[in-house]
């Protein structure tokens, strides 16, 4: 088994350090075009050279829904009035004859890997609560159903429970999905080849939309105390009349989620380029689990605060 | 900066995405297996302490099983002394009297034969009278002509004794 596990981590580091060699020996590509083509999204999935994955573009423009293949508009031809735009601020996006964007819910690398998080975190844990009913609790689980306890034990307990304290029910499904699904969107992040690969978690629009959920969580289900403590804390008169308190906690509100979403994505963002030009794969591995746990046990301790004052 | 702005599309997706699994896990996958590990938390620990109880049950009961054995030991060697003392007293009595018979049988048969004997020899005493009696009128009724034949007689009659 260890042996196995070994080979299986040699041919990743090889499968990831080749294609920048080679690509700097060839002298004509350069190495940070190819890496800021991996960090960024694209409307078609590169697995080999000649082995492409053509995706759905689905637009929204002002005459209704529009569909077609990616492969239609692939070398910069214009389909149905869309086309690939090759310059300016929206390059390499999908623009219409003006040149306007469209609201773009094309399924992208990015999207489709996204969904394959979903489905792999969909099977695993729903495989796992069946694995629950159908032995109970007191058999002991083996193997991976083992491992998976482990894991949602020790985020339960050491993560969620010990940041929050009293009342961490209410949050921990929430954290428990935000966890895992940093966790795997990383991991799968790590993988050279297809279904792995894309840069999820290193793209703002995820760690975002974590952030402001984050912000729900924190703010929302807060109780009467926190807004208290924000609007008129127990600091001298003075700082509260001229709002100098007030304000610097109310943009504190604001910079607990934005923290969350720059410290994830500028970690894996910069992981990603770490991995591509000097594939050092193990230290991305513990990147991949620590910003897991560091955006989980970040935004525990904050609805901790909210939730003690 | 392309990769600074967020892609609506991905934020879509992403959206939407994130609320379904969130929604399907929250309802059908982590609580029933964080209650799973937390049931087997809490059972393996009532297991571990009445494990624990059940050794110490034991211990007393060990303990008290060789209290008992002492006991019985003891009671066991006071029983068969107590034995040993009453076979002896049995042994000494049985002994005494075994001797006190012997003796009254001894004593009696010692009487007895000297009654035997008192007995015997008044017969005899009585016989031999008889006899010289008898003797005495067959030596008086028949004549005698010689003392040779006289002495005869006598010694004939003796020898008839």
């Amino acid at each position: 088994m260890k042996k196995t596990l070994y080979i299986l981590f040699l041919v990743l580091l090889c499968s990831v350090s080749l294609p920048s060699r080679a690509a700097e020996e060839e002298g004509g590509i350069d190495v940070s075009e190819l890496i800021f083509e991996h960090l960024g999204d694209s409307y078609e999935w590169h697995i080999a050279k000649s082995c492409v994955i053509h995706l759905p573009c689905i637009l929204i423009d002002k005459g209704g829904i529009t569909t077609f293949m990616s492969s239609q508009i692939e070398h910069g031809q214009e389909y149905k009035g869309y086309h690939i735009a090759a310059e300016g601020s929206y390059a390499g996006k999908i623009v219409n004859e003006q040149g306007e964007r469209p609201f773009d819910i094309s399924i992208t690398k990015n999207v489709l890997e996204l969904f394959i998080v979903c489905a792999i975190l969909l099977s695993v844990f729903l495989g796992l609560a069946r694995w629950y009913k159908k032995n109970g609790y007191k058999k002991a689980p083996g193997g991976f159903v083992g491992a998976m306890e482990v894991l949602v034990g020790f985020v339960e307990k050491d993560v969620i429970k010990s940041s929050i304290g009293h009342g961490y029910q209410k949050f921990l499904y929430y954290l428990l999905t935000v966890f895992f699904f940093i966790l795997t969107c990383n991991l799968m992040g790590l993988l050279p080849i297809f279904p792995g690969g894309a840069n999820v978690t290193g793209n703002i629009a995820v760690p975002l939309t974590l952030a402001i959920s984050a912000f729900i969580a924190i703010n929302f289900f807060a109780p009467k105390g926190y807004y208290k403590s924000i609007f008129w804390p127990e600091v001298p008169l003075f700082l509260k009349v001229f709002p100098l308190m007030p304000t610097i906690e109310f943009v504190g509100v604001f910079t607990k989620p934005f923290s969350l979403t720059v410290r994830l994505f500028a970690n894996i963002l910069a992981g990603h380029v770490v991995i591509l030009s000097l594939s050092s794969l193990v230290l991305e591995l513990l990147v991949a689990f620590i910003q897991a746990y560091v955006f989980t046990m970040l935004t525990a301790t904050f609805i901790g605060i909210a939730q003690s004052e | 900066m392309n990769l600074l702005t967020p892609d609506p599309g991905l934020l879509f997706w992403m959206v939407l995405s994130f609320l379904i699994v969130f929604f399907l896990l929250a309802k059908y996958g982590f609580p029933i297996i964080v209650d799973a590990i937390n049931k087997r938390k809490e059972f393996i620990e009532t297991s571990l302490v009445s494990a624990k109880e059940a050794n110490e049950r034991l211990a007393t009961i060990k303990e008290e099983g060789e209290k008992l054995l002492a006991e019985a030991k003891a009671q066991q060697k006071e029983i068969i002394s107590a034995a040993m003392q009453e076979k002896q007293k049995i042994l000494l009595a049985a002994q005494d009297e075994a001797r006190t018979s012997a003796q009254q049988i001894v004593d009696d048969a010692a009487a007895r034969i000297a009654a035997e004997k008192e007995k015997a020899l008044r017969e005899v005493r009585s016989e031999v009278a008889t006899l010289a009696i008898d003797i005495a009128e067959k030596v008086l009724s028949e004549k005698m002509s010689s003392s040779a034949e006289q002495k005869k007689a006598i010694e004939r009659m003796i020898e008839k004794l």
